[in-house]
């Protein structure tokens, strides 16, 4: 079954100025404006390229990291980076008060804060937007039983929740996903919402319906299209809350468990020695605030993008 | 105006039943509260025994129906640790948490809808740039992290202000600051929002066009409108700094109910957690409830539509 009407979905609004005879110059497709959008948006091209980086260096964390994360050597604590006074070549970014080396610390971490940020993310992700397109789409009572559960998880202090949860159903990668997954879907909902209520009601829409197509496959085939961008950027602004969460928790000694080598978890280890050892909080620190704000911008960078209209 | 009050108001009970029932389940997930409350070295019958006492042997609906009820009348249950009511403790603490949350809210208040004003008017200006980059810095910084370093520079290093404790008003300042900038990015991206829409409506071309001073557009046209949402994420950010405040008690040691709900958490001492989640909620529910309400009284579009 061919559905020709997607392309003046509002998810192809550029598609409409090329259907109307009166444009005489080719205009550039969705695909090709958005691309122009890309090349000259700064924060979008900073934003990618640190992820990226931040990516590889998790993936490639066993060939990149100069020692094993886990290994302990008394005689070597908390050396100093090879800035500080007794800087050595041999650990870049000193050691830990356990003698382990922290460069290699820092690039295992960039693991443990992707893996839970993005499958924490997705997992939100799906649970919001189902809920979102299905209150949207179909209003009524099913809408009323949507926005109640919003407001639900609205009401529920998020990090209270989770501390309490996490001591419930324990500190592993898995877990701190479900907790997180489970306590964030909200404005995924609330955005997939409003876009299944707007879209509705048009054309390409009733022309599915018409065309004889069953609710699961215009929610599936024709709705989440459309709305696949706005889920986007609420999926990396999302990513950055649940990693953020995820450090604040195992600061707190509830998250990851030591000796995994967690941003957060790093931090709080090196409190006792923050006075007179300032890089075991700044480093770590520094490594997820530059994580965050890449995600960040690359979220705001990607709506930009796809909806100028949009930039609050 | 009172249909709408009335909805609004039965919605709100629901979701305060939905999330007492949540705490509830939180608790019971915890453990057996029996084995808890007898003690280490109780025997099968003595287990039995307290779980007869203190009801643990009904069904739990029935337990549930019984501690809400009690909650109702104000009766949040006791500590099992420390034996005291569970009200006595969030009532000793609640001063010291608002204590914080409420500058936190006026300095975010203060700083950001003028910012978001200006960064509006004179959209893409180095003001412009300026808020955006204040917004992505506030979103992106981790918390716990900036209040280590506020603590290094301005308690370590410069020794100016207090970084334990809450026995003089300075000892509000950094974790106040720290809330500030967190709850900051909201309210300047929603000021700088809802300001261009609504330069950009008919209505605040009329003002222009039958000669009223700027100000007079800005502040009594513009920013009237572009302030409702403003109202509403106050109140939630309120509900988010009641509840939120836990890293930010726990590291300057602060004792309000962030860290009483810590502590609880940590010796498993769930009828206090249990308490602090269902309260929070509350003042959250409450909150919300009352923006909804201003909110329908400043538009009428709102409770009509």
């Amino acid at each position: 079954m061919t559905m020709p009407v997607m392309e003046t979905g509002p998810g192809g609004r550029f598609g409409a100025a090329a259907a109307d005879p009166a444009f005489e110059v080719a205009p550039l497709s969705p695909r090709q404006v958005m691309l122009r959008r890309a090349r000259g948006h700064v924060g979008l091209i900073f934003g990618a390229t640190v992820l990226g980086l931040v990516t590889l260096v998790a993936i490639f964390a066993p060939y990149l990291a100069p020692a094993d994360p886990y290994a302990q050597e008394l005689s070597k604590r908390l050396i100093e980076p090879v800035w500080g006074a007794h800087g050595t070549w041999q650990h870049v970014f000193g050691t830990d008060g356990y003698g382990r080396d922290y460069l290699s610390r820092m690039i295992y971490g960039a693991r443990i804060s992707l893996t839970i940020g993005f499958f924490a993310a997705l997992t939100s992700g799906i649970i919001g937007s189902a809920l979102g397109l299905t209150g949207g789409y179909f209003g009524g009572w099913i809408d009323s039983v949507v926005v109640y559960l919003i407001n639900v998880k609205l009401a529920l202090p998020i990090i209270l929740v989770a501390l309490a949860l996490s001591t419930v159903i324990g500190g592993s990668t898995l877990s701190l996903i479900l907790i997180l997954g489970f306590l964030s879907w909200d404005r995924f909902a609330v955005v997939t919402r409003s876009l299944a209520q707007q879209l509705r009601s048009s054309e390409f829409i009733a022309a599915a319906r018409a065309a004889g197509a069953g609710q699961g496959r215009i929610i599936f085939r024709e709705l989440l299209p459309n709305v696949l961008n706005q889920v986007i950027v609420v999926a990396s602004l999302d990513m950055a809350l649940d990693i953020a969460i995820a450090a604040v928790l195992s600061f707190l000694g509830l998250g990851v468990r030591p000796p995994n080598p967690d941003w957060g978890l790093m931090i709080a280890e090196g409190r006792a020695y923050m006075f007179f050892k300032p890089y075991l909080i700044v480093l770590p620190g520094l490594a997820l605030f530059v994580l965050l704000v890449a995600i960040n911008m690359l979220g705001d960078g990607v709506r930009d993008v796809t909806a100028p209209e949009g930039r609050s | 105006m009172l249909r709408f009050f009335v909805r609004r108001l039965i919605i709100a009970v629901l979701v305060a039943i939905t999330v007492s029932i949540i705490g509830f389940a939180l608790l019971r997930a915890s453990g057996n509260l029996a084995v808890i409350l007898a003690g280490d070295r109780a025997t099968p019958a003595e287990i039995a025994a307290t779980a007869h006492k203190y009801g643990l042997d009904r069904p739990l609906p029935i337990q549930y129906l019984d501690w809400a009820g009690r909650l109702v009348q104000g009766d949040f249950g006791r500590s099992l640790f420390t034996d005291e009511k569970v009200s006595d403790l969030i009532a000793e603490r609640i001063g010291v948490t608002i204590g914080v949350a409420i500058p936190a809210l006026i300095i975010a208040l203060v700083i950001s809808v003028p910012l978001g004003m200006v960064a509006a008017l004179r959209a893409n200006s180095w003001v412009d740039r300026t808020a955006l980059a204040v917004a992505v810095f506030g979103q992106a910084i981790p918390l716990f992290w900036l209040a280590l370093v506020l603590i290094f520079v301005f308690g370590v290093m410069l020794r100016w202000l207090p970084i334990s404790g809450s026995s003089t008003p300075a000892h509000f300042i950094l974790p106040s600051v720290t809330l500030a900038v967190a709850v900051l990015p909201p309210f300047m991206r929603l000021t700088r929002t809802g300001m261009i829409d609504v330069m950009n409506s008919d209505y605040i071309r009329t003002a222009w066009a039958k000669g009223l001073k700027p100000g007079r557009v800005l502040f009594k046209h513009a920013l009237r409108n572009a302030i409702l949402p403003i109202v509403s994420l106050a109140a939630v950010s309120l509900g988010f700094l009641l509840g939120g405040s836990v890293v930010i008690e726990t590291i300057f040691a602060l004792n309000g109910i962030g860290q009483l709900a810590y502590q609880s958490i940590l010796r498993v001492d769930f009828p206090v957690v249990q308490a602090i989640l269902v309260f929070v909620s509350l003042c959250y529910i409450v909150l919300t409830l009352i923006s909804d309400l201003i909110n329908a009284k400043l538009d009428p579009r709102i409770r009509l539509g």
